[in-house]
């Protein structure tokens, strides 16, 4: 049931495309909380439903082919999938902002940059005089990096990061509860990267906004977050905080996810990324989606998918070999 | 003596602006041998798309000269530079914006044999068998023949990129921030991927970037840029050993560290932002530099070798 800290609470949410190539099971029955003011890392290897799951929670599921099979989304109490498409819009973009992993889409090409962003700055300060909407808006600007005298300019005169920031500094100025970022840094350098992230932080103590932060980086994710979900094949495998994921890592993925880190101290002439790639998601194993790739398979693993297993009060997993470790002692 | 590819002297790209005349690539030269490849790398903005860009002509340069296999090709005419494109080609960040949502994949890389006339539409059977060994060089399962570009995750869709790239046979291929946009475990397989065609192929590779591990085991030389300049340039290793720029150390000590108990110490970059538009004379990282001196912002700071084959441009060094 819902506990009344959470800000967010998902529950059993399953998302299918239907293609001609069959069903693709997106996300299968992924249960999550968030609490206010909480940073919450999700984690996996493309492909894995991570932004199935973000768009999910907005019902910005592209439909069709998106069918949102079952579930619910629970926000500030209120079932977001229940909700009228008109209340649902009220919501985005004013108590939830969500930054697309294809930012560079989401500009209007024909307003400056500028322009953009004093739109959303005005949308929520009514009263504001157009001069302090004005400075607002280049103070956003400068924040993420970008000098107040570009802001003239329209987003095909930008680079790819730069869009990125603008598209980051608009989120931001609708002063949001709940932050859904998608991939939201992965075209800046890790100075500006670094800025932008303490930027999004200062304003969360602000405010106490929530971010669910979908990135593939886990130095950000070590760095920025409170607890780490790890996704794989549609599924939450594994789920802890920040020592639960990075000191005891359970889930024979997650620990290969650790290890295929490009090393900047170790001189490695070769990565090692996990063999393999993630099922076919038209045609998943009935048992456990990672099986076909384990190094610990055994058959008890293809049966049937391991339920979550709670290590402690914060770390729980999906794995057979952690089941039996509880039940062992 | 080594077998210099590509050249490039004294390149620049300004483009107009609303506010002035924006110095995207201020003056940039360098050798690359051929088999060999050079890492850019540089925060955002910083004219790195561009230098690939305006190297491969799709941007005309505003001065300066690039000799490809010992032509000047800066001023040759738009049909001869036709001519060359194949063997000269880019890799975007973004394969999905590069691929027509339309089309299959097989069509896909179709297209890049037929556009460039290497086979034509009455060569189907051939045309198909080189399809096919071309998925099968990239590691995409020719069950995926007839996927459209949607329908496939990031991995995949760069996977197509890079085959429509490598059945043009190029000499040199300009990768701009191919696996930035992919999770870990796959971008080591993209990168092993470009290495084994590489080795394969004899393939000359700019490797733009804005992530400093990625180009790391990539690059035999790597630059540093910095709002259009190059700051630093040297072997991949010496530059990870001895980074000499402000900024490349900043870079460095940057990287976030997947170990939450890693104390960050990392060497915060504040201060006012230089604008690329008119810039003044001096160093342009100056506003933001904790070592900044009154020396710094009185001339333009040359780029100067300090050992043998490490660049710098700061006075401190
Ligand atoms: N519009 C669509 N039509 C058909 N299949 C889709 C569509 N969008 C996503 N998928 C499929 O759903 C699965 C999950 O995709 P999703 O985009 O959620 O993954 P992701 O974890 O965000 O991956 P990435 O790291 O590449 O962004 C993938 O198999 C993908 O191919
Ligand atoms: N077509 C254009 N018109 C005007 N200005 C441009 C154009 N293309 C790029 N610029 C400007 O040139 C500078 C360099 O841009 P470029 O795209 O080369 O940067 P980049 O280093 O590739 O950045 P990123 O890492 O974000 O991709 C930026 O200030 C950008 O705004
Ligand atoms: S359940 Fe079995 S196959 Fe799945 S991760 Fe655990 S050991 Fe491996
Ligand atoms: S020249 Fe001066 S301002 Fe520029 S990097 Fe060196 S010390 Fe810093
Ligand atoms: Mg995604
Ligand atoms: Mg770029």
């Amino acid at each position: 049931m819902q506990n009344p800290d959470d800000i967010l609470s998902i529950e059993d949410l399953t998302i299918h495309y239907e293609t001609d190539e069959g069903s693709v099971h997106a996300l299968n029955e992924v249960s999550l909380a968030m609490k206010r003011g909480e940073t919450l890392g999700l984690v996996g290897e493309t492909g894995a439903g991570k932004t199935t799951l973000a768009r999910g929670i907005l019902r910005l599921v592209p439909s069709p082919p998106g069918v949102i099979k079952q579930g619910s989304v629970f926000f500030e109490g209120q079932d977001l999938l229940s909700l009228s498409e008109s209340k649902m819009r009220s919501i985005r973009g004013s108590r939830i902002s969500m930054i697309f992993q294809d930012p560079m889409t989401s500009l209007n090409p024909v307003m400056t940059v500028g322009e953009q962003i004093q739109e959303v700055v005005e949308a929520h300060n009514r009263d504001l005089r157009q001069d302090e909407i004005i400075r607002q808006a280049n103070a956003m600007l400068e924040m993420v990096g970008i000098p107040a005298e570009r802001s003239h300019e329209y987003p095909h005169q930008f680079s790819g990061g730069m869009k990125q920031r603008v598209i980051i500094a608009i989120a931001l100025a609708c002063n949001p509860v709940l932050l859904i970022a998608d991939e939201p840094t992965t075209a800046l350098d890790v100075t500006i990267q670094a800025q932008v992230l303490d930027m999004i932080t200062a304003l969360k103590k602000r405010l106490n906004t929530a971010m669910l932060l979908i990135t593939h980086d886990l130095g950000v994710v070590a760095q920025n977050c409170d607890r780490v979900a790890i996704m794989y094949a549609g599924q939450i495998i594994e789920l802890g905080n920040l020592d639960d994921i990075f000191k005891r890592p359970t889930h024979p993925y997650t620990r290969g996810l650790l290890g295929s880190i490009p090393s900047l101290t170790k001189d490695v002439k070769r990565l090692s990324p996990i063999k393999g790639l993630m099922p076919d998601p038209t045609d998943l194993p009935p048992g456990c989606k990672f099986a076909p790739r384990c190094r610990f398979v055994t058959e008890a693993c293809e049966r049937a998918m391991p339920e979550p297993t709670h290590l402690s009060e914060t770390h729980q997993v999906r794995c057979i070999l952690a089941e039996a470790e509880v039940r062992n002692g | 003596m080594a077998d210099v590819l590509l050249r490039v002297e004294h390149l620049k790209k300004y483009f107009d602006t609303p506010g002035g005349t924006l110095h995207a690539v201020d003056d940039i030269s360098f050798d690359l041998n051929r088999g060999e490849t050079l890492g850019v790398v540089g925060e955002s903005g910083c004219g790195k798309s561009t230098l690939g860009r305006t190297i491969l002509r799709l941007y005309e340069p505003t001065d300066g000269t690039v000799y490809f296999e010992n032509q000047e090709i800066t001023s040759l005419s738009n049909k001869s530079m036709k001519v060359l494109r194949r063997d000269m080609q880019i890799i975007f960040q973004d394969p999905f914006a590069s691929l027509n949502p339309r089309m299959t994949v097989s069509e896909m890389i179709a297209e890049s044999l037929l556009i460039q006339k290497i086979f034509t539409r009455k060569q189907g059977p051939q045309l198909r068998a080189r399809v096919t060994e071309l998925m099968d060089l990239v590691g995409l399962s020719s069950k995926l023949i007839n996927s459209y570009p949607h329908e496939l995750d990031g991995g995949r869709r760069q996977r197509i990129g890079i085959a429509r790239v490598l059945a043009l046979d190029p000499k040199f291929v300009v990768c701009d921030e191919p696996v930035s946009a992919l999770d870990v475990s796959i971008q080591a397989q993209i990168l092993n991927l470009m290495q084994d065609l590489q080795d394969e192929f004899g393939l000359t590779y700019l490797f733009i970037t804005h992530d400093l591990s990625v180009v790391k085991h990539l690059s035999n030389d790597i630059i540093v840029m910095y709002l259009g300049q190059m700051v630093e340039k040297a072997p991949a290793k010496e530059l990870f050993s001895h980074p000499m720029h402000p900024y490349t150390r900043a870079l460095l000590s940057a990287i976030p560290v997947p170990d939450p108990d890693y104390a960050v110490d990392r060497v915060l970059l504040k201060g006012e932002l230089t604008s690329p538009i008119d810039p003044v004379p001096g160093c342009r990282f100056a506003k933001r530099c904790p070592f900044v001196t009154e020396a710094c912002t009185k001339a333009d700071i040359p780029l100067r070798e300090i050992t043998p084959g490490h660049f710098v441009a700061c006075i401190l060094v």
